[in-house]
């Protein structure tokens, strides 16, 4: 298990806190410049945090407290750079055999990784002979080389076309079954991040602000500002109110039912949110139970069809024209025969509904 | 043909060289890797002998190197020789002559190498000196091979700095180019012509041989 706690002030702000179990992937995700890889640096021990500690297993890297801090070379780690850093001189079969731990049996180790990365048959080439995509897994298999303890990717698949990033991400998600280290994943993009990991991290101005399991941090966030940095397309504001002993949201002129409201009082503004999948309509052809659900109505205003899904905008009646985002299947938006100007209902799941405070 | 002259040029050229394999080394590091007060002072100083005219460069080293000076006379009191207008003297002024032409390449080399290149090496647990001899040394290796060439010619074809500081001693200090010169002024014509087809002969070689060097790295190798 990794533990990484971080704080500084200068060249830039760093306040951090995260773990990650072995044989688990956390994304450590937020905007550019947020400080994900400068946190990525401080565990590879290539940059300095003036307080803090990182413990790795049993081991302590890093402790300000006890003026301890192990070189890139006494920590084990297996980095994977943004640009993949391979040695442009040395041909893929050098490039592996370097980061080797013990020269003996060099030969095999290196066949092994080779085709666990599925590059076998390439060990003579330079990296200026290869693909993106097959420079990324040099650079992967150079990093599992050295035997690590962790395994740290740094937008690893940024600099690759769509389609072999797809590639990519099937690929890592085979490999990582056969991992054992805690494997940390910078990146920006929350799509990647959401597929490829256990736990997802969100970093902001050098904070970290919530950890979690990815449905949690994505649709649950701990506050508005998380909300705001995992990109939630449902928000929005109401107040709570107490119905018969019950509390719910009075949004403009809706009293939704709310599933979820430990530790909120009647009264409070509060900001709400909820995941568009969880929006559901109400099916002209075949109406269903649950229509009773906090239903609401609204005309589309938008449809956007992306990979089988169809995103529809739909600007509620008496809300001040608010916008609520509701994910169908495209097959059911055909069959309902979706249109923009279509005066449509749906509900809002009670359970899916997430109140942050103000 | 003056073959006690070409001796001796050849002789000063290779030392030169020689010994601005390691501190040329030392110094390209030096200005690539950190940052540093007077980081920039260095480096002019190192550029100085580029822009100086060699007698300006000639006459202080002359003046350094005089057994009154502070250097010169510690290396006669340690070795019972002078300086000036000796072979080691002028072997001592190709140095910083020639120190230019052999740190600028080295350094630009050494500049171009990516910082993530170095720390993958340290990440894949090379230390800083396997990190120099493995990674940093075969990357930055055009850039050596120019700086000993340029230097090797350089020191081969020096004239003002020569004369000024060793004078025109026959096999001593009398390189080519002065003995071209003294060919001219005596109006040996030919002798002076055959001499400087060799130093044209040889700068010219050594250029192409950089290029083609230069060149068929970058076709294996590119950043």
């Amino acid at each position: 298990m990794l533990k990484v706690r971080l704080q500084q002030s200068h060249p830039i702000a760093l306040d951090v806190e995260l773990h990650c179990e072995r044989g688990e992937i956390l994304a450590l995700v937020g905007p550019s410049g947020a400080g994900k890889s400068t946190v990525l640096r401080c565990i590879a021990g290539l940059h300095k945090a003036k307080h803090g500690q990182i413990r790795c297993a049993e081991q302590l890297w890093f402790d300000d407290k006890s003026k301890l801090d192990f070189t890139p070379q006494q920590r084990r780690i297996g980095m994977v750079f943004q640009h993949y850093a391979l040695f442009p001189h040395l041909t893929v079969h050098d490039n592996i055999r370097l980061a080797l731990t013990e020269q003996k049996d060099s030969k095999r180790k290196i066949d092994d990784l080779l085709e666990q990365v599925h590059l076998t048959g390439l060990e003579q080439r330079y990296p200026n002979q290869l693909s993106g995509g097959q420079q990324q897994r040099v650079a992967i298999a150079r990093a599992l080389a050295r035997e690590p303890e962790v395994l740290l990717l740094d937008e690893p698949f940024s600099a690759v076309d769509k389609v072999t990033r797809r590639k990519l991400y099937l690929e890592l998600n085979t490999l990582r079954r056969s991992l054992e280290m805690p494997i940390i994943l910078v990146t920006h993009d929350l799509d990647e991040a959401a597929m490829l990991a256990d736990s997802l991290c969100v970093i902001h101005n050098g904070k970290t602000l919530q950890q979690g399991p990815p449905d949690q941090v994505l649709h649950r966030p701990r506050n508005i500002e998380i909300a705001r940095q995992v990109d939630v397309r449902n928000l929005l504001t109401a107040e709570l109110i107490d119905v018969d002993g019950q509390l719910k949201l009075k949004w403009h002129d809706y009293v939704l039912t709310v599933d979820n409201t430990a530790q909120l009082t009647a009264g409070q503004r509060v900001h709400w949110t909820v995941s568009p999948a969880k929006v559901l309509l109400h099916q002209r052809v075949r109406p269903s139970r649950g229509e009773h659900e906090n239903p609401v109505t609204g005309v589309i205003q938008e449809l956007i069809t992306l990979k089988g899904i169809t995103t529809v905008l739909l600007r509620i009646e008496n809300t001040n024209n608010e916008i609520i985002q509701m994910d169908v299947p495209e097959h059911v938006a055909m069959r309902n025969e979706l249109t923009i100007g279509d005066k449509i209902t749906a509900s809002i799941l009670s359970d899916a509904i997430h109140i942050m405070p103000d | 043909m003056d073959w006690q002259a070409f001796e001796v040029s050849i002789k000063l050229a290779l030392l030169t060289s020689a010994s601005l394999l390691p501190l040329g080394l030392g110094l390209a590091y030096l200005l690539a890797n950190s940052r540093f007060v007077g980081r920039e002072v260095l480096e002019a100083a190192i550029t100085l002998p580029l822009v100086l005219p060699p007698t300006v460069l000639g006459y202080f080293l002359l003046v350094g190197l005089d057994s009154s000076s502070f250097f010169g006379g510690l290396f006669v009191s340690l070795t019972g020789h002078t300086l000036a207008f000796s072979f080691t003297g002028l072997w001592f002024a190709s140095i910083i002559y020639s120190l230019p032409f052999a740190v600028q390449p080295m350094l630009r080399s050494m500049e171009a190498i990516e910082p993530e290149i170095r720390e993958a090496a340290w990440c894949s647990g090379l230390s800083k000196w396997k990190t120099f001899f493995k990674i940093e040394l075969p990357l930055a290796w055009p850039g050596i091979v120019t700086a000993m060439v340029l230097s090797f010619s350089h020191t081969l074809g020096e004239f003002g700095v020569v004369l000024m500081i060793g004078g025109n001693i026959a096999g001593e200090t009398r390189t080519l180019s002065i003995a071209i010169y003294d060919s001219v002024l005596a109006f040996e014509s030919a002798q002076a012509q055959s001499m400087s087809l060799i130093l044209l002969a040889i700068a010219f070689v050594s250029i192409t041989v950089v290029f083609l060097f230069n060149r068929s790295r970058s076709r294996v190798v590119s950043f």
